[in-house]
């Protein structure tokens, strides 16, 4: 089981109807590990995440959780690997008719059998955690952009997910705030195992974070690069790899670490 | 005025007469006509070489901007180069006249200098032209052609019809886990849209019923008049109301005013990937979002229907009692008369249908909203129109059966 990776990602192929937007995508992430999606706007980053979360079907290829196949899975194989994921969507995607508090305790009411104090009590963790504590009572709609994504930070981890996929946590975020996210990242990795899946072109995030990385490829259709973002920036040939990640050549690769 | 792209010269190449901030405050609402007008000269000193030359204020205030189309005898093997010395102000205005001046050449391979042309417009144009243009994009737009446009109709009715057909399949299996005693739903969210469609909904239908109920026997007494036969109205009156017009306006106005609420909600859950969220905690949105808003309007609708037809016969009343002067008594008497049990049952059941429909045209168009704002307010648009259609055709299915099964 050591070297079972967590999520294995084999020849994904990603389209829509017949438009591919990208190629034999394939990446084998370890437990507790934090995986990076990067590459230029439009190439399919955030779609490779809803392939991951079930959200949209792969055209082709095959992912893997655990050595169990998820998209052969059935019904209730599915809904038990589905369950150890949360998910935070780009704009915090919270249901707008509940309040903060509400959005964060409704899948601990439906999933677990939990009395409402406890939950209670959970929600007010989580929401502390990401530094909301005080808005339990507040609607999505009354909070800003910032809040309303940490919120949804904070209702992904509600079930203790296995595995935390995050759209773009730092887009839209003021530069103290992402790097609290990171940190929370981190400490979410290293203190309870947690792999996370994360979408983003944040480089400070990005290197700050990840443990392993993909990078997309908007011209080519393909995976450019797949390793630690470090090693990629030292060793990469590929021009493509290292404009991203010196961004356009500004920065000295050595500075750039 | 300030510039849309700020116009930094080099000092060697200053234009003549150009003032750096361009014009200011005041000059907002001066005449274009004071303005020296953008003109443009292809001068050919030498063969192969030709200048651009270019005079005049060159702003989008200004007006009369020549075609970009280089002298036709230009031969493909000259070089242009540009001389901006004579122009007195410049914006996006003259970079866009200068791209596709730019794309011409190009197109008939001419070469030019892109160095004669002071820095600002040329780091400008540089930019402009950094990235090449996508080619491998996405089919975009459909091919013309009214064939290819009535196959893709086609199949486009096609997949919706299987898409309705799917999502009436998922509510009908959601119907069954809630009537098993699984319902997903949240019992608030229940009573809320029952509030909603309801009570909130009361007053509107009300006062149209009442309206309709009054020109029916407005009209019918106009009639019924000639015949000495003014009694009759109220036979029409209430049986119009109860078998057809109650259920029916109740439908349309339900349609209008909660169905497209029903589309607008939930379409901009979704744009709001609220909907996604939900999937990802194994939430069923069906379940969850649709089964309250179905439940709740198939249970109000027929209440609603009795309140309309009791609202129509009202308008009955008044018009019988104020312009035919019937009696209270006698306008009572020959209401129940006429209402049969059949007429009430065929009224009432067809509430129920049309409580369906309207929840259902208005939740499937909005779960299937496309993800923008303007997808939104298509959606509502179709849920409406789809709804009100389906009511009446409904209807007439309805009459039809009703007559052969002599209801």
């Amino acid at each position: 089981m050591a070297d079972q990776p967590h999520i294995e990602l084999k020849n994904v192929d990603l389209a829509y109807g017949d438009f591919v937007v990208m190629r034999d995508v394939s990446a084998r992430v370890a437990r507790g590990q934090v995986f990076v999606i990067m590459g230029g706007s439009g190439c399919g980053k955030s779609t490779l995440l809803w392939n991951m979360i079930g959200l949209q079907t792969p055209a082709k290829g095959d992912i893997l959780y655990d050595g169990k196949s998820f998209l052969q899975a059935d019904d209730a194989e599915r809904e038990s690997m589905e369950r150890k994921f949360g998910v935070l969507f780009q704009g915090g995607g919270l249901w707008s008719s509940m309040t903060l508090a509400e959005n964060i305790s409704l899948p601990l009411q439906e999933h677990t059998q939990l009395a409402d104090d406890e939950i209670r009590r959970i929600v007010r963790l989580k929401l502390a955690l990401v530094g909301l504590k005080g808005f339990e009572d507040f609607y999505p709609s009354e909070v800003s952009g910032g809040m309303m994504k940490r919120a949804g930070l904070a209702r992904a981890m509600a079930l203790d997910p296995e595995i935390l996929f995050f759209d773009e946590p730092s887009a839209g975020l003021d530069p103290i705030t992402s790097r609290r996210l990171d940190e929370l990242i981190l400490s979410l990795r290293d203190n309870l195992g947690t792999t996370v899946v994360m979408v983003t072109h944040e480089l400070d995030s990005i290197f700050a974070v990840a443990d392993q990385a993909i990078f997309l490829d908007n011209a080519s259709r393909t995976v450019k690069a797949t390793g630690n973002p470090r090693d990629l920036l030292r060793d990469t040939k590929d021009p493509a790899v290292r404009e991203f990640l010196t961004r356009g050549g500004q920065k000295e690769p050595a500075k750039a670490i | 005025m300030s510039h849309i792209v700020t116009g930094t010269f080099d000092s060697h190449c200053a234009l003549r007469g150009f003032t750096p901030g361009g014009n200011t405050g005041s000059d907002l609402d001066a005449p274009t006509e004071s303005l020296p007008p953008p003109r443009v000269d292809f001068q050919s000193p030498n063969a192969g070489r030709c200048v651009v030359r270019l005079s005049g204020d060159w702003t989008v205030k200004s007006t009369g901007r020549p075609h970009p189309a280089p002298d036709a005898n230009l031969s493909s093997n000259s070089t242009v180069a540009f001389d901006l010395n004579d122009v007195s102000d410049w914006d996006s205005a003259l970079l866009a006249w200068l791209l596709e001046l730019l794309i011409v050449l190009d197109q008939r391979s001419i070469r030019y200098q892109m160095e004669t042309l002071p820095g600002g417009v040329r780091r400008s144009l540089e930019l402009a032209r950094a990235v090449p243009e996508r080619t491998d994009t996405p089919p975009h737009g459909e091919t013309s052609g009214w064939l290819a446009r009535v196959g893709l109709g086609a199949q486009r009715g096609w997949t919706a019809t299987k898409h309705i057909a799917e999502f009436v399949g998922d509510c009908t299996l959601a119907m069954t886990s809630l009537v098993r005693g699984r319902a997903q739903f949240r019992r608030a969210d229940l009573l809320l849209f029952m509030q909603e469609a309801g009570a909130e909904a009361l007053p509107i239908n009300l006062l149209i019923s009442f309206l309709v109920g009054l020109i029916l026997a407005f009209v019918g007494a106009v009639q019924l008049q000639q015949f000495g036969a003014s009694i009759y109205v109220a036979n029409l009156v209430a049986i119009a109301m109860v078998r057809e017009m109650g259920c029916i306006m109740a439908g349309i106005i339900m349609c209008g005013r909660t169905g497209a609420a029903y589309a607008a909600q939930l379409g901009t859950m979704k744009v709001n990937q609220e909907i996604d969220a939900f999937r990802t905690f194994l939430f069923n949105p069906i379940d969850f979002l649709v089964m309250p808003r179905m439940l709740a309007l198939f249970l109000m609708m027929p209440i609603l229907t009795l309140f309309a037809n009791l609202a129509g016969i009202a308008g009955g009343v008044l018009i019988g009692i104020g312009m035919l002067d019937l009696t209270w008594l006698e306008y009572w008497h020959q209401t129940v008369h006429a209402l049969t049990f059949k007429h009430c049952a065929a009224g009432f059941m067809k509430s129920f249908v049309f409580g369906l429909i309207v929840a259902i045209s208005g939740c499937y168009n909005g779960m299937r909203c496309p993800n923008n704002a303007a997808g939104v307010g298509q959606a509502t648009t179709t849920a409406v129109v789809a709804g009100i259609t389906s009511i009446v055709i409904a209807d007439a299915v309805f009459a039809v059966l009703f007559n052969i099964f002599k209801f």
